[in-house]
C-alpha cells in the first residue's frame, strides 16, 4: 500500500481511537443501537450515514455523553468513556442547531470552553483570535449571533467546537441549516480545517452526497446497525447488500436468478506462464478508483484475461479479505498489467471475460452476464445493482456484453445530465443516465422512442437478493 | 380596508366604556373639593396632601411594599426552581400528578387557601405578622411563576445546556450562565406578576395578617366601611399612574428591542 494513501483501517498495528465494544442501547423496549462494534482511527473523517430513526444521532450522543450505553463499552484511547459526564470528556460536539450562546458575543462563544478551563486570560485571547483567524470570523468577534447571517453562525459553531483542541469532534448534521451553495463551500472548507487541525471528526448525515464528499470512511447504518463501512468509492462501487446499493446515490435493481458461468480459460490466454512483475499495479488500482473508466465499450480480452487468470488466483484471497475492494479492474488498467506482452490475440467475439455469473431475469430474455459475480451464487436468487450513468443509450443496438431493449417513458433533464427512464422488454424500468454533452435541441432521443440500453460485464454489482 | 360600522364603534365604546368607567370617575373624584364622594364642588388637589399626611395609609403601604417584595422574591426563585424539574426532568413516577398539584393554587378559591393557612400557622404557633403574610403570598403567587417560567422553558432549546455542558461548563455552571441568562425576561415578568399579586391581595392576607402587618388593600377596605373618603380616590388614582406608567414603558422598550433585533438580522443577511 502506497505510503501516502491515508488508511489506519489497514494497518494491523494503527491504534484507535474510539473503539465500540459490542455497545447496545435502548429506550424502553426500542433498540436504538444493536450489539455495535467498530473501531475509529485518529485523525479520520468519519462518516455516518443512514436514513432517520437509524440510530446514528444515538450513536454520536453516546460518544459526546449525552446517552450512556446499554451495555458494551467505548473506548476512547483505551479508556472505557461510556459513563464519563459530557463535560469530563475530550470530545466536542457541533450541534445540528449550532446551539449558540444567543446572549454572548462571536468571541465570548468561542472563549466559553476555554473559560471553563480556568486557563489564563491571554492564552485564552490567542486561542480565541487563531479559532477566529481560522474560521475567518476576525471582523464579527463583537457580534451576537443574531447580527451574523446562518453561515457565520455555522463557522462560529464550528470554530466554538475546536477552541479546545478536542481529541475527537462531532458534527451532528452540521451543514443542514445552509442552503446547497453555500453547503458545497463549507464541505470543502470543513475537510480543510480537519486536516488543518489534525482532529478526527465524526459527521452524523442523512445526505449522501455530503458523506461521500468529506468523508475518509462512511459507515451506512440502518436499525441500529452498521451495514457496511468502507471508503466512498468502495461503499459506491461495491455495495455489500441491496440496502447500501439503494440507500446511495441511483440505482437500478434487477432481480433474478444466478447461474455460473463456465471459467475455461480461452485458448488465447496460453500467455499465462508470464512470471508476475506486478504485484504493483495491483494494489494501485485499488486505491486510486477512476469511476468513469467502467464504461468504456471495448475491454482489452488479454488483459482481462491475464488479471483473472493469473493475478487474481495470486492475490484474490489477499485481496477477498478485510475491507471490500473495488470490483476487478476493467478495460484501461488491464493493459497495464499487460504491457510486457507483445501479442494481443482476440479471438473472443464480444471480450467479455470468464467466470462469473449469467442472469436470468426475465422470461425469453438472454441472461444478464455478470463476469464480476460470485460463482459461489450459482442457482441463487440474486439482484443486479446497476449504476444509470453506467448504462449507455443509443438509438441503435451496440456492440456491447449486455444490450437491453426498451422504449423512453420519461426524460429528467437536470441541465448537466438527462436521466431516461426506460421500460425494457420484460417490464421493468430501468433508468440511464447521460451527460449532455450536445445542446437539447440537439438530442436525438425523446420520449416513447426506441433504444437499446448497453453495459459492460462488469458495471453491475451482484448481490443476494434479501 | 374594512369599514368601520356602526355595529363595531357600538360594541367598542361599550367594551370599553365597561372597563373604563368606574376608574375615570374614580380619577376624576379624587380632586374633588367636596368631602362628599358622589357630588362635584370644583377641583383641588387637597387629598393629595392630606393623603401624604395620613401616617397610617403610609405605614400600610411600606408594609405592602415590603410583603410584596420578599414573597415575590421567594416566590420567583421557588417557581423557578419548580418550572425547571417539571420541564427538564424527564419522565418519573408521578410528574403528571406534580405539575397539576403546582397549578391547583390557580383555581383553589382564596378563602381556602387563607384559611387552611391560618390553621396551620395557628397549628405551629407562628405569631401572625410580616412573616405569616409574606409565607401565605408566597404560597399562592409561586404558582403563577412557575406557570410563566415553564411557558418560557418548554421553548428553550436544549441544546443550548448540551452545548454549555460539551464545552465543559458544570451543570450549575450551565444553568447560572447560559439558560438563566435566556430565560431571565420570562423570570423577570414571573417576579412582576408576583409582585402585583401580593400588592393587591385582600382576602389571604386578610386571614393571615396579625398586628402591626396591615397592608393597603385592609386599610382601604376598612377604610371604605366607615364610609368613602376622597383620600382613598387620591390613593388609588396614585397606584393607577404607577401601573400604567409602568406599563407603557415596558412595552416601549420591548417594542424598541424587537424592531432593533429585526434591523439587526436583516442586516446580516445582507451583509453575507
Amino acid at each position: 500500500m502506497a505510503e501516502s494513501v491515508f488508511a489506519p483501517w489497514n494497518d494491523p498495528e494503527a491504534k484507535p481511537l474510539i473503539q465500540f465494544k459490542g455497545v447496545t442501547k435502548r429506550f424502553g423496549d426500542f433498540t436504538a443501537i444493536d450489539d455495535l462494534t467498530q473501531n475509529i482511527y485518529e485523525r479520520e473523517f468519519f462518516a455516518l450515514l443512514g436514513p432517520s430513526g437509524c440510530g446514528k444521532t444515538t450513536l454520536m450522543r453516546m460518544l459526546a455523553g449525552f446517552e450512556e450505553p446499554t451495555e458494551g463499552q467505548i473506548l476512547l484511547n483505551g479508556v472505557d468513556i461510556g459513563h464519563v459526564p459530557p463535560n469530563k470528556r475530550a470530545v466536542n460536539m457541533m450541534f445540528q442547531s449550532y446551539a449558540l450562546f444567543p446572549h454572548l458575543s462571536v468571541y465570548d462563544n468561542i472563549a466559553f470552553g476555554l473559560r471553563r478551563e480556568k486557563k489564563p486570560k491571554d492564552e485564552i485571547h490567542a486561542r480565541v483570535k487563531e479559532m477566529l483567524r481560522l474560521t475567518r470570523l476576525d471582523r464579527f468577534a463583537q457580534r451576537k449571533p443574531h447580527q451574523i447571517s446562518g453561515g457565520q453562525r455555522q463557522r462560529v459553531a464550528l470554530a466554538r467546537s475546536l477552541a479546545k483542541a478536542p481529541k475527537l469532534l462531532l458534527l451532528d448534521e452540521p451543514l443542514g441549516a445552509l442552503d446547497k451553495k453555500l453547503r458545497e463551500e463549507t464541505q470543502f472548507e470543513l475537510m480543510d480545517i480537519q486536516e488543518k487541525t489534525g482532529t478526527t471528526f465524526i459527521i452524523v448525515t442523512h445526505d449522501q452526497e455530503e458523506a461521500m464528499t468529506v468523508a475518509s470512511r462512511v459507515a451506512v447504518m440502518d436499525e441500529g446497525r452498521i451495514v457496511q463501512v468502507a471508503t466512498p468509492d468502495v461503499i459506491y462501487e461495491a455495495p455489500n447488500s441491496v440496502y447500501v446499493a439503494d440507500f446511495i446515490g441511483d440505482v437500478n435493481l434487477i432481480r433474478g436468478t444466478a447461474r455460473a458461468r463456465p471459467t475455461d480459460t480461452p485458448p488465447e490466454t496460453v500467455a499465462k506462464p508470464e512470471p508476475e512483475p506486478k504485484p504493483a499495479p495491483a494494489p494501485r488500482e485499488t486505491a486510486s478508483a477512476p469511476a468513469p473508466e467502467r464504461a468504456a465499450p471495448q475491454p482489452n480480452t488479454l488483459g482481462r484475461a491475464l488479471h483473472d487468470k493469473l493475478l487474481s488466483p495470486i492475490f484474490g484471497k489477499w485481496l477477498e479479505d478485510e475491507p471490500r475492494r473495488l470490483p476487478p479492474p476493467t478495460a484501461p488498467e488491464a493493459p497495464r498489467a499487460a504491457a510486457p506482452e507483445t501479442t494481443a490475440p482476440s479471438p473472443q467475439p464480444q471480450d467479455i471475460p470468464p467466470g462469473g455469473l449469467e442472469i436470468d431475469w426475465s422470461e425469453g430474455q438472454a441472461a444478464i452476464i455478470a463476469a464480476n459475480g460470485d460463482p459461489a451464487l450459482d442457482g441463487e436468487k440474486v439482484v443486479l445493482a446497476l449504476r444509470p450513468e453506467k448504462l449507455g443509450i443509443a438509438k441503435t443496438r451496440p456492440q456491447a456484453p449486455n444490450t437491453l431493449k426498451g422504449k423512453v417513458i420519461d426524460i429528467a433533464y437536470l441541465g448537466n445530465i438527462s436521466t431516461y427512464h426506460v421500460e425494457i422488454e420484460g417490464g421493468v424500468m430501468v433508468k440511464a443516465q447521460a451527460a449532455n454533452t450536445r445542446r437539447i435541441a440537439r438530442r436525438d432521443i425523446t420520449w416513447e422512442d426506441e433504444v437499446w440500453l448497453s453495459f459492460t460485464a462488469t458495471a453491475g454489482v451482484v448481490l443476494k437478493d434479501e | 380596508m374594512r369599514r368601520f360600522s356602526w355595529f363595531n364603534a357600538t360594541s367598542l365604546t361599550l367594551g370599553f366604556a365597561f372597563l373604563y368607567l368606574p376608574m375615570i370617575l374614580l380619577v376624576v373624584y379624587s380632586f374633588n373639593e367636596s368631602r362628599l364622594v358622589t357630588v362635584w364642588a370644583g377641583f383641588s388637589t387637597k387629598w393629595y396632601g392630606e393623603l401624604l399626611q395620613n401616617e397610617e395609609f403610609l405605614d400600610a403601604a411600606w408594609v405592602t411594599l415590603k410583603v410584596a417584595f420578599f414573597s415575590s422574591t421567594i416566590a420567583t426563585v421557588l417557581g423557578t426552581m419548580a418550572a425547571y424539574v417539571m420541564i427538564r426532568a424527564g419522565r418519573f413516577p408521578g410528574r403528571t400528578l406534580f405539575s397539576g398539584m403546582i397549578y391547583a393554587p390557580l383555581v383553589m378559591p382564596e378563602v381556602i387557601t387563607g384559611l387552611s393557612l391560618l390553621l396551620l400557622f395557628i397549628g405551629i404557633g407562628l405569631d401572625r405578622g410580616v412573616l405569616t403574610v409574606v409565607l401565605a403570598h408566597t404560597t399562592f403567587s409561586m404558582c403563577y411563576v412557575s406557570v410563566v417560567v415553564s411557558s418560557r422553558l418548554s421553548t428553550f432549546d436544549q441544546a443550548l445546556e448540551e452545548a454549555a455542558l460539551d464545552l465543559g461548563a458544570s451543570p450549575f455552571e450551565s444553568f447560572t450562565l447560559i439558560t438563566l441568562p435566556i430565560i431571565a425576561p420570562a423570570v423577570i415578568s414571573g417576579w412582576l406578576l408576583a409582585f402585583t399579586l401580593s400588592l393587591d391581595d385582600l382576602v389571604i392576607a386578610s386571614f393571615t395578617t396579625g398586628p402591626g402587618a396591615t397592608t393597603l388593600p385592609i386599610k382601604v377596605f376598612s377604610a371604605v366601611r366607615l364610609g368613602v373618603s376622597p383620600e382613598i380616590n387620591a390613593l388609588s388614582t396614585l397606584l393607577i399612574s404607577i401601573v400604567t406608567v409602568g406599563v407603557i414603558t415596558a412595552s416601549l422598550v420591548s417594542k424598541r428591542a424587537a424592531v432593533q433585533r429585526r434591523r439587526e438580522e436583516q442586516a446580516a443577511q445582507r451583509t453575507a
